[in-house]
């Protein structure tokens, strides 16, 4: 019964949503916008499940003293503050100017933009991997890389010349991998939405 | 040379006169004025077509746009329902289907349309059209090639995992991502050392999420097999109650239910960077053997890829997201591209039926070779009726 029950359920809406999708009618639109909703509200309820997780989590890092629960006292800390500022009555922690957007705005998006920024060094170093070249394949990427991204360079006589074969690299071959990747894509998520409608793949249900 | 001067100056002016009069001038209206049901449509809009005013990029060439007019009744007030540009001789009045909506448009009711031929200062309207009522169709015929692509796909598919069911040997070939999960598991119980599992930054309905879900179940029984304990950091709680009951069960199925340990499938953060922060800090404090990144992945793919690396991690990496396959090529031992994240799990599962969809997709894939290189011919000679066969309309 554990499994009967949501693999029905999987199979009848995973059938239904197939068939909304050639029947254009405002019924089965509505019932389409509808499902859309529970995910946003089962979703919400979850988050409750991911809050207790986290706070439970940390509290067992810092009781246990384990490698740097440190940052656990500074995870749950933040956790509690920004609750407390974002619920404080009568004030509406959304609104421009309140101490919970101050919060998000001053400190929350700089740490975000910092550790975002440190995908400019991360790149660099996969790139000098990535480029070096060891066989015929790595020396053909060196090689494309060079001249799609010197298509940015003034080259004097050359830039022509570049500017052609960066188009054509991008065009042709490039735009070739790109749509047999999205072919490929295509077919295998069919087939996993079809293991899954037919209850061939049913592991992701857990226990029986 | 006076008398030259004159005439120049007297055609000029005639020829301005002559053009601010016919720009006031009222142009002639449209004509044939149809409306119908919008087709392939939820039944909320109508279509309406017309004849171009003779005055429309030639005549008076005056006319600069069509208002198109609405009215419930042929006699009654008509209200302006949208503008099309000159030159244009259909407009789609679509309406809301709510009806609190200030452009609700009922379905079943009829509604009799003008046109308006509007120059600079003056119009023309066109008689009243035919009633129209909207109605929404029961079928897409805009999607009739994607309903065969599914047909096809499927009848493949049935027909072999029909075969595996009746015991006939499917060949695969192999993929060096798979092969290596064994010995990635076997080098992080060798070593003591846990691994680290991430399924993305996906919601638990994006199909890559539940492809990841089907791998680690299979990724899980191994390490219950092994007692190497795997550590799940999540970045949807959805998506984290689904993975703990994913590997509770792998446990189970492997005899090891004692093993399984709830609090190291754990809720990290909603927020990208702050996720990443707090899965790099595990990385670098737990050190695990193996990394797996399998799911939906963005810009921290690469932020991810490389703290692993630097903590010596094997690194598997997959997704279907192709701005990341690059990232993932460079940073980590080994990637599945594409589909290959989806016949993950049948290729470690083995089981036959599973490994029937594989046989389906590759039989799919050479359709769409085979349609390609029709396609391709079709284009070259202009054989419209082939080229058409492919139109989808969304």
């Amino acid at each position: 019964m554990r499994k009967t029950l949501p693999f029905a359920i999987v199979t009848g809406v995973g059938f239904f949503m197939l068939v909304q999708y050639f029947v254009p009618r405002e019924e089965f639109e509505i019932i389409y916008e509808w499902s859309l909703d529970w995910i946003i509200v089962i979703g919400c309820f979850a988050m409750l499940l991911g809050l207790w997780s986290l706070t439970m989590a940390s509290i067992h890092k810092v009781q246990r003293k384990t490698p740097g629960w440190g940052y656990s006292v500074i995870a749950l800390i933040g956790l509690i503050f920004m609750l407390i500022v974002g619920l404080y009555p009568g004030q509406a922690s959304l609104v421009k100017g309140s101490i919970f957007m101050l919060f998000f705005e001053y400190i929350y998006i700089p740490i975000q933009a910092t550790m975002f920024s440190l995908l400019a060094f991360y790149i660099a170093s996969a790139a000098y991997r990535a480029f070096r070249a060891r066989t015929i394949l790595a020396t053909i990427l060196l090689v494309s890389a060079l001249i799609i991204m010197l298509r940015l360079v003034p080259l004097g006589p050359l830039s022509s010349v570049n500017q052609w074969l960066a188009n054509f690299i991008l065009t042709v071959p490039n735009m070739a991998a790109k749509r047999a990747f999205w072919i490929g894509v295509g077919l295998g998520a069919t087939a996993t939405a079809l293991k899954i409608m037919l209850g061939i793949e049913r592991t992701y249900m857990g226990r029986d | 040379m006076r008398k030259i001067t004159i005439s120049l100056l007297t055609i000029f002016l005639l020829t301005l006169f002559v053009n601010i009069s016919f720009s006031q001038e009222e142009p002639l209206p449209p004509s044939e004025v149809k409306a119908s049901d919008t087709p392939n449509d939820n039944g909320h809009s109508i279509t309406v077509t017309w004849k171009l005013s003779p005055d429309d990029g030639a005549g008076k060439k005056n006319v600069v746009a069509y208002e198109i007019l609405r009215s419930d009744n042929p006699e009654g007030e008509f209200e302006i329902r949208g503008v099309a540009p000159a030159g244009e001789s259909r407009f789609d009045d679509k309406g809301a289907k709510e009806k609190t909506d200030k452009n609700y448009l009922p379905g079943h009711k009829n509604f009799y349309y003008k046109v308006r031929a509007k120059a600079d200062k003056t119009f023309a309207e066109s008689e009243v059209s035919n009633p129209a009522f909207a109605y929404g169709q029961w079928y897409h015929t805009g999607k009739t090639t994607v309903l065969i692509g599914v047909i096809l796909f499927s009848a493949f598919a049935l027909y072999f995992i029909n075969l595996a069911r009746k015991g006939k040997k499917l060949f695969v070939r192999p993929l060096a991502g798979i092969e290596a999960v064994d010995e990635a598991i076997g080098r992080a119980t060798e070593m003591g050392k846990p691994i680290l599992y991430i399924i993305g930054l996906g919601s638990a309905d994006m199909i890559a999420t539940i492809a990841s879900f089907t791998i680690l179940s299979r990724v899980a029984k191994k390490t219950a097999e092994y007692q190497t304990p795997i550590l799940i950091p999540c970045y949807d709680s959805v998506v984290m109650a689904v993975a703990q009951e994913t590997v509770r069960a792998a446990y189970l199925e492997a005899g090891r239910p004692d093993s399984y340990k709830e609090e190291n499938i754990f809720f990290v953060t909603s927020m990208q960077f702050a996720y990443v922060a707090g899965v790099n800090g595990i990385m670098l404090r737990e050190r695990p053997a193996t990394n797996f990144y399998l799911g939906k992945f963005y810009a921290e793919s690469l932020i991810l890829a490389e703290t692993g690396s630097v903590a010596g991690s094997i690194q598997i990496s997959g997704t279907d997201e192709i701005a990341q396959i690059p990232f993932f090529i460079a940073a980590t031992d080994y990637t599945l591209i594409g589909e290959e994240l989806y016949a993950a799990s049948a290729y470690l599962g083995k089981e036959p039926v599973l490994l029937g969809t594989l046989k389906a997709q590759d039989w799919g894939k050479a359709l769409v070779i085979i349609s390609l290189i029709l396609g391709a011919l079709a284009a070259s000679f202009n054989f419209q009726f082939f080229l058409n066969l492919f139109r989808v309309q969304l």
